[in-house]
């Protein structure tokens, strides 16, 4: 018979030991399918910090670095500029890129670094047990939000993807979700896409992905793909929030 | 050249092919050089949003096996210990360079030895040791600086120039020496992208408590490896010495005018500069109570390096303390009135 689908060479063979439901996985899935098909496994680096992002770390099969929380980007930017003709990636929970990296994130678009983030927005602080970040919903139950997060204490989430974009240097900022198989195909189009733009040396990509933590929403799988859809896909812009000339002529 | 431009000539010279900073006085002259300089060399340099990410670039860029440096003053370098940390458990080498301002808090800009606690003892979380140079002069801020790149590829581990405001804003001749390179070993270790060879990682986590014992246990095998080879210090008319001076750094140079003062006087003093810091040079006070009769360190802060050299006489001689702080700098005679009233050396006004 013949083989139509099998494990992409982008990804080691550890299983994902990441909870049932959790969209970590297919996002893995689709990084390590675009790193194979662009062929750039072995000239790609990868950033991670703590969070269940960390994990990611055995989960690739390129190179890959643990930075401490928030940090990525900047060890990216190191890495980068010790390395121009490798390829850089940052792969951060929301949060991380929206809390306490917040001001790499804006400076690592300031500076029109050219690296790839790629920020995995399941509106919960996950590995450390599901407390409140920036991007919890109003209204939304976190272990330090337990009567729901009361925006006129803890403020309003943030829709990082829609400031990135403002700045010069960000030349390709999307938001996409994993919720569905379309989304899922949008989605690994934007990452490739954030790659190809980094290959052509054109600034700063940035992929916003809306993912599950069915275990700290107290949701199941099927569920947690319902409230993804009920409640952040109205929230948060989606799309292609900015591409330029240069990119989209890519 | 000033004591920061000889700390940034000696990056450019030891290979140093970035250098990731943010301003901060009475440091920022070896960004300001290296500016102007290491794109000259081939290199990079770029100014971060803040320390934590000149700290963390530093951590990128050494990860992908480039010599790198950064360098701030005491609050910043506050703001690097998490970095710090991490890049001594990642066993990444990076330079580091705290030219020690007064604190704490915002404190002023004159020389201090009050961060000595924090460079030699590990300043962030967790049990670790940086490699942390002292020098007293220009020459030895240039010298000094190109052994620690060096220092760091042979033991994969961050180092830390200790200056103060008065070394980093002097003028001094330097000489400019070409330092042979040493036999290091292959960074077999670094994330550049695993084309033809097998993936690798650099991290610092441990999932389990068993992992994290034998890191641990690695890392202290390594910091004593560092204790037993690379305690350095100078001797100076200490051989024959009844009393001792401890001082590093700009309080090293100083007291060694006591020591002549003193010698001129009759009074056997000699003066124990300790190069390294971290390791402290333990064995220098071996066996000196057979005939040392009392030790005082000299230094900018409210006590600090008395502790380790306390700890090195084992409590056998008398270590007794001299300092000034908060960006004052004991003058040679304040240092030897302290001495002569310490020790009860009954001597003339003139004398004195």
């Amino acid at each position: 018979m013949e083989k139509i689908f099998s494990r992409t060479k982008g990804l080691t063979s550890l299983p994902f030991h990441y909870c049932p439901g959790c969209t970590h996985g297919i996002i893995h899935r689709l990084i390590g399918e675009v790193l194979e098909e662009l062929d750039i496994i072995g000239d790609t680096i990868g950033v991670a910090p703590v969070g269940c992002a960390g994990f990611s770390l055995d989960f690739f099969s390129c190179d890959f670095v643990g930075a401490a929380h928030g940090r990525a980007q900047a060890v990216a930017t190191g890495m980068k500029r010790a390395l121009p003709e490798k390829l850089v990636f940052t792969y951060q929970g929301d949060g991380d890129i929206c809390a306490i990296g917040t001001s790499h994130a804006i400076h690592t678009a300031a500076r029109a670094e050219k690296i790839t983030s790629i920020m995995v927005n399941n509106a919960i602080f996950g590995m450390t047990g599901g407390q409140m970040a920036p991007t919890t919903l109003a209204g939304q139950i976190t272990a330090t939000s337990p009567y729901g997060r009361n925006c006129q204490l803890a403020g309003n989430p943030i829709d990082l993807p829609k400031i990135i974009a403002t700045l010069d240097g960000a030349v390709y900022v999307a938001a996409v979700s994993v919720d569905s198989p379309q989304q899922i195909i949008a989605a690994k189009k934007a990452i490739k896409k954030g790659f190809q733009v980094q290959q052509a040396g054109l600034g700063f990509a940035f992929i916003s992905i809306l993912s599950t933590c069915p275990t700290n929403w107290g949701l199941s799988p099927v569920e947690s793909l319902k409230w993804l859809r009920q409640n952040m896909l109205p929230l948060y812009q989606m799309g292609e929030l900015k591409a330029t000339k240069e990119v989209s002529a890519l | 050249m000033k004591g920061n431009e000889a700390i940034a000539e000696a990056a450019i010279r030891s290979g140093c092919g970035l250098f990731f900073g943010y301003p901060i006085t009475p440091s920022t002259e070896i960004m300001e050089y290296l500016a102007k300089k290491l794109p000259q060399a081939g290199g990079t340099i770029l100014q971060g949003e803040d320390e934590v990410a000149s700290i963390n670039m530093c951590y990128g860029a050494a990860a992908s096996g480039a010599r790198v440096m950064t360098a701030s003053s005491s609050p910043g370098f506050s703001l690097k210990q998490e970095g710090l940390s991490y890049l001594a458990a990642a066993e990444l080498p990076v330079v580091v360079v705290n030219v020690n301002r007064t604190g704490p808090g915002l404190g002023g800009l004159g020389p201090a030895q009050s961060d000595y606690f924090q460079c030699t003892k590990g300043g962030g979380h967790g049990d670790y040791r940086l490699i942390v140079l002292t020098p007293s002069k220009g020459q030895e801020l240039y010298d000094y600086t190109m052994q620690a790149f060096d220092l760091a590829d042979q033991y994969r581990n961050p180092v830390l120039i200790l200056a103060d405001g008065f070394l980093g804003q002097m003028m001094e001749p330097v000489e400019l020496k070409v330092r042979s390179r040493e036999e290091l070993p292959p960074k077999e270790w670094v994330t550049d992208g695993c084309r033809g060879r097998e993936k690798r990682k650099i991290a610092s986590y441990a999932l389990t408590n068993e992992i994290g014992e034998a890191n641990c246990l690695y890392w202290q095998t390594k910091y004593n490896q560092i204790k037993d080879r690379l305690q350095r210090w100078e001797n100076f008319y200490a051989d024959d010495a009844e009393y001792l001076l401890v001082g590093y750094g700009t309080c090293g140079r100083i007291a060694k005018s006591v020591v002549l003062t003193a010698r001129q006087q009759g009074v056997r003093l000699g003066l124990l500069r300790p190069i390294t810091v971290w390791p402290f040079p333990e064995k220098a006070f071996w066996g000196l109570h057979e005939r040392v009769k009392g030790i005082m360190t000299i230094e900018l802060n409210a006590g600090q390096m008395i502790e380790d050299v306390k700890l090195a006489v084992q409590c056998k001689t008398p270590v007794h303390f001299y300092s000034r702080q908060g960006g004052m700098l004991p003058t040679e005679r304040e240092i030897w009135q302290a001495f002569c009233r310490t020790f009860q050396l009954a001597l003339t006004e003139e004398e004195l």
